[in-house]
């Protein structure tokens, strides 16, 4: 039955998005063919020379978005890319007298390789440390390359093959490789922006501990990202030393360059298609026009021009003047989606017991510590865990417990000690590593991916053993299914209630077919009818023949849900075993229980 | 002469004047620092704080003829600290029209979001503020001119008849001048009210408004003081070194260097770390060519926040 269902799904999945894909790229090339039509028909060499700029920029823009709107990482030195791209072709050209035909996907290569280079060290820092290392790249680039003597490189007329150096005579041919360029970086836009490579940076951009837990390896994703984003900026660049003959230091690798990158992903709309596009469509033209007739008597119009406009866009239109443009006709159907449908969750249908508990060891953990300064928080925990069984962990506040499972999963490092699951020791792993090994977990506090959908939030989980886009969309959904959320798949996590919130962690640790589920306090602040239901979702996901640990202070829950019991005190191991006994041993009355539980118990 | 004693005349001659240099580094860090250590702001468009303390100190410095009137010592002195009262008002006024949108208790629960605002708001203050200034001022290199601007302090000989220092004579009363505002600044947060008031606001936000701190009132006289401190800083460098609209880019690495340096958040760390970052700079000028001179700070300023990016000086600041 689950399968015929998310068989069906799937291939509606598909339909509609290709259907998406092709809708995105014909608009593009539309778009793309009228402008090179209007574009046929201009005359003058300074309009010609503005629609090639516009395109020119608007592709600096769609690069900085690859990068910065999907990872959430801000790049104020997009210009080092588009510098070392435009020197890239105008010393080959100078020197070696190579062919920007040559030179402008070898200034992709540059572009892409300096990715490489700054990314690899600088992905260590965050926030505010990453934006001040970026910023430093491009301007101590600046410093030397005229050190090296580059301030004005100049591309060699060549009238005996102007063709095959890229030497037009109509200008027209340069809109068209300006905007040939755009559509190429349109298109990879478009292509992350539906596949799992931008759902994985969104996800990273929202909440990087939960997508490394989630099975997303950030790294991995945010290099991707900014070696894709400096090949475009490169070949940008290249394009650029093409079309104005000359390239100097400051031109290229200056703070301005760097800025408008951002600017015009900002003033159309971060993390969109179009909203770079349009940024540069808006702002190249008026500020090309106003330095042009103002040029003389204000020379720094153009700067005033970017940076009042980025101020007013982020003052007034944050998301950008297309959501603020789209958003006046989407309310009204946005509203009308959230509130549409499955407003309560389904109920959930007990599943057939598989075997419960064997003696089959899933998990070992051996002489686990955990320091900080000072403080042992965890100490000499030694326990198993049996494939099939539910396994409790109470204790008091403080006890260690979440500290366990960080641990457990590769969040924090484990001063001593090892965990054996699968005949390897998992300590030292990355939280992704260990989750595709099948170890997934929830969080004390839920991590959504606030601005994505409920199913985007569990297809992330997904992608991390699924390889197949459209089988991790089944999954997804099975696993929401699984816990009763189907009638919200598609509402905005940052939406949803607490039991929701639980229920989505939940499937979103399930949809990477884990062997292993860690839950840490899920049921914490939860109604009694909720506390059922999400008992509910948590037995029949032992039902299905997943072992499961789960913190949890609810003793009564407890009680009903654990095959055995551990409890930690201090940071040790104070009892284990079946839950009749250990609720009865006096030092865990003592520690954790209190008296009145063992009165309540013995009546 | 013997090429020993050269070298450690050179050595010499860069320590002393990588210390004053470096002190009014020092100074415009701690305004950065300031304005970073309470409001958790990456504020971009201070560079143009250091144009603008410049521009102001020369208006005020012809204008109100402070040279005759002073003297050579006192005038630009003066006129500096003048200077940073405009930028004190002139941020202060910015503050609650801009700024305060995007930080203080407004931001409070949306931590990434905060930042994002706040980067693209500075560096887009920062563009207006620059370009706007090309516009009134003009590119013409500026120098807050007077008799000390280009003579010197002799120190020396030191060995026998060889081996003498140099002390520009405008800079060495730049760096006096900054040792007594330093001073005072570090006073005032320590001793003062004021600068208790500050710190818890910048300690924990949130908190210090259940203490009843006005943290937005705060903030305003941060911005308005780091904005004055860096602004005074700009214009004691103005006395022998020519500047333009754009001069603040040749100092915004050197600036935010100096700050990581010292352990971001720290005041005190941040003119440390700008006393660093001069030395570093002269230092540097005996082994590399004089244009990569501030590419050394680059390197400097790349290493340390790869390396140590919770800084020399400072403790980490970073809250969990």
């Amino acid at each position: 039955m689950p399968e015929t269902s998310s068989n069906r799904v799937s291939i509606r999945g598909a339909d509609v998005r290709s259907s998406v894909l092709t809708g995105g790229l014909g608009r593009i090339l539309a778009f793309a063919a009228i402008y090179l039509v209007i574009a046929f028909f201009v005359k003058s060499p300074y309009y010609l020379l503005m629609l090639t700029l516009v395109p020119l920029w608007a592709t600096l823009g769609v690069s900085w978005n690859i990068f910065s709107g999907y990872s959430g990482l801000i790049s104020f030195g997009h210009a080092a890319f588009f510098g070392l791209g435009a020197y890239t072709v105008a010393l080959l050209a100078e020197k070696f007298g190579v062919s920007p035909w040559i030179g402008i996907p070898l200034a992709g290569l540059v572009g892409a390789l300096s990715g490489v280079v700054i990314g690899v060290p600088t992905f260590r820092l965050r926030g505010h440390y990453f934006a001040l290392a970026m910023l430093a790249y491009p301007l101590g680039l600046m410093y030397v390359f005229e050190w090296l003597g580059f301030q004005e490189v100049s591309i060699p007329m060549r009238r005996d093959a102007p063709l095959a150096y890229m030497q037009f005579a109509d200008a027209r041919y340069y809109v068209l490789i300006a905007t040939a360029l755009l559509v190429v970086a349109l298109l990879i836009n478009l292509r992350i922006s539906r596949s799992r490579f931008g759902l994985s940076l969104l996800a990273i951009k929202q909440n990087e501990l939960a997508a490394n837990a989630a099975g997303i390896n950030p790294f991995k994703w945010k290099l991707l990202a900014l070696v894709l984003s400096g090949a475009l900026a490169g070949a940008a660049g290249g394009v650029y030393a093409v079309v104005l003959l000359i390239v100097s230091p400051s031109a290229v690798f200056g703070s301005i360059v760097s800025a408008q990158a951002a600017i015009f992903a900002m003033f159309g709309g971060v993390g969109t298609i179009a909203g770079p596009v349009i940024g540069a469509f808006v702002l190249v033209p008026i500020s090309e026009y106003l330095a042009a007739q103002l040029g003389g008597r204000l020379p720094g119009i153009q700067g005033v021009i970017y940076g009042v406009a980025i101020i007013l866009v982020i003052t007034l239109a944050p998301e950008g003047v297309l959501a603020k443009f789209m958003s006046a006709f989407k309310r009204k159907e946005l509203s009308e989606k959230q509130s549409g449908g499955g407003l309560l969750e389904t109920t959930l249908q007990p599943v057939a017991q598989s075997p419960r508990k064997t003696n089959e060891i899933a998990l070992s953990v051996k002489g686990l510590g955990k320091r900080f300064g000072g403080l042992q928080a965890v100490q000499n925990v030694s326990f198993d865990v049996y494939q099939g069984e539910i396994l409790g962990v109470i204790g008091p506040n403080g006890a260690g417990k979440t500290t366990m499972f960080n641990v457990m999963n590769g969040i924090i490092p484990a001063s001593e000690g090892s965990v054996v699951y699968e005949g390897r020791d998992i300590i030292g792993l990355a939280p992704f590593e260990i989750c595709r090994m099948g170890v997934a977990r929830t969080f004390q506090v839920a991590r959504p991916f606030p601005r994505l959908s409920v199913l985007q939030n569990v297809v992330v989980g997904a992608f991390a053993t699924e390889p197949e886009d459209e089988r991790a969309y089944a999954a997804a959904r099975e696993a929401i299914a699984q816990v009763g959320l189907e009638g919200r798949s598609e509402a905005l996590a940052g939406g949803l209630s607490t039991m929701q919130l639980r229920l989505m962690e939940l499937a979103r640790a399930l949809a990477s077919r884990p062997k292993i589920l860690l839950l840490d306090e899920v049921l914490a602040g939860l109604g009694a009818q909720e506390v059922e239901h999400v008992m509910r979702a948590i037995q029949n996901i032992q039902a299905r023949g997943i072992t499961i640990v789960i913190i949890e202070h609810t003793m009564h829950a407890m009680v009903r849900l654990a095959d055995r019991l551990l409890v930690l005190d201090h940071g040790t191991v104070l009892a284990l075993g079946d839950p009749t006994t250990v609720t009865s041993q006096e030092e865990v009355i003592s520690a954790y229980l209190g008296k009145k539980w063992s009165a309540r118990a013995q009546r | 002469m013997d090429p020993g004693l050269i070298l450690f005349e050179n050595i010499l001659q860069a320590l002393v004047t990588g210390i004053v240099v470096g002190g009014v580094y020092g100074l415009l860090c701690a305004g950065l620092g300031m304005i970073f250590g309470v409001m958790r702001v990456i504020n971009f468009a201070q560079a143009e704080f250091l144009m603008l303390g410049m521009y102001a100190s020369l208006f005020i410095f012809t204008l109100m003829g402070l040279g005759p009137a002073l003297g050579p010592y006192l005038g630009p002195v003066v006129s500096a600290l003048l200077a940073g009262v405009v930028l004190y008002i002139f941020a202060a006024l910015l503050h609650p029209l801009l700024l305060a949108r995007f930080t203080g208790t407004r931001v409070a629960g949306t931590d990434g979001e905060g930042h994002y605002a706040q980067l693209t708001l500075t560096l887009g203050l920062s563009l207006v503020l620059s370009n706007g200034a090309l516009i009134l001022f003009g590119s013409d290199p500026r120098t807050i001119q007077t008799a000390l601007t280009a003579s010197a302090w002799e120190i020396g000989p030191l060995v026998g008849d060889h081996v003498s220092v140099f002390l520009n004579k405008g800079r060495t009363v730049s760096f006096i001048a900054t040792l007594v505002v330093v001073g005072l600044l570090a006073l005032f947060i320590t001793r003062s009210r004021t600068g208790k008031m500050l710190r818890a606001a910048a300690d924990n936000p949130e908190a210090a408004t259940y203490m009843g701190i006005d943290v937005s009132k705060s903030h305003r006289f941060a911005f308005g003081l780091g904005a004055a401190i860096t602004g005074v800083g700009g214009a004691l460098i103005a006395v022998n070194f020519p500047f333009h609209p754009y001069v603040g880019h040749e100092f915004i690495v050197i600036m935010f260097a100096g700050v990581v340096l010292g352990g971001m958040g720290s005041i005190v760390g941040a003119f440390w770390g700008g006393l660093t970052i001069g030395l570093v700079q002269q230092m540097s000028a005996i082994v590399l060519p004089a244009q990569l001179q501030n590419a050394s700070i680059f390197v400097v300023f790349l290493l340390i926040i790869l390396l140590r990016p919770q800084g020399l000086f400072g403790r980490s600041v970073e809250r969990a």
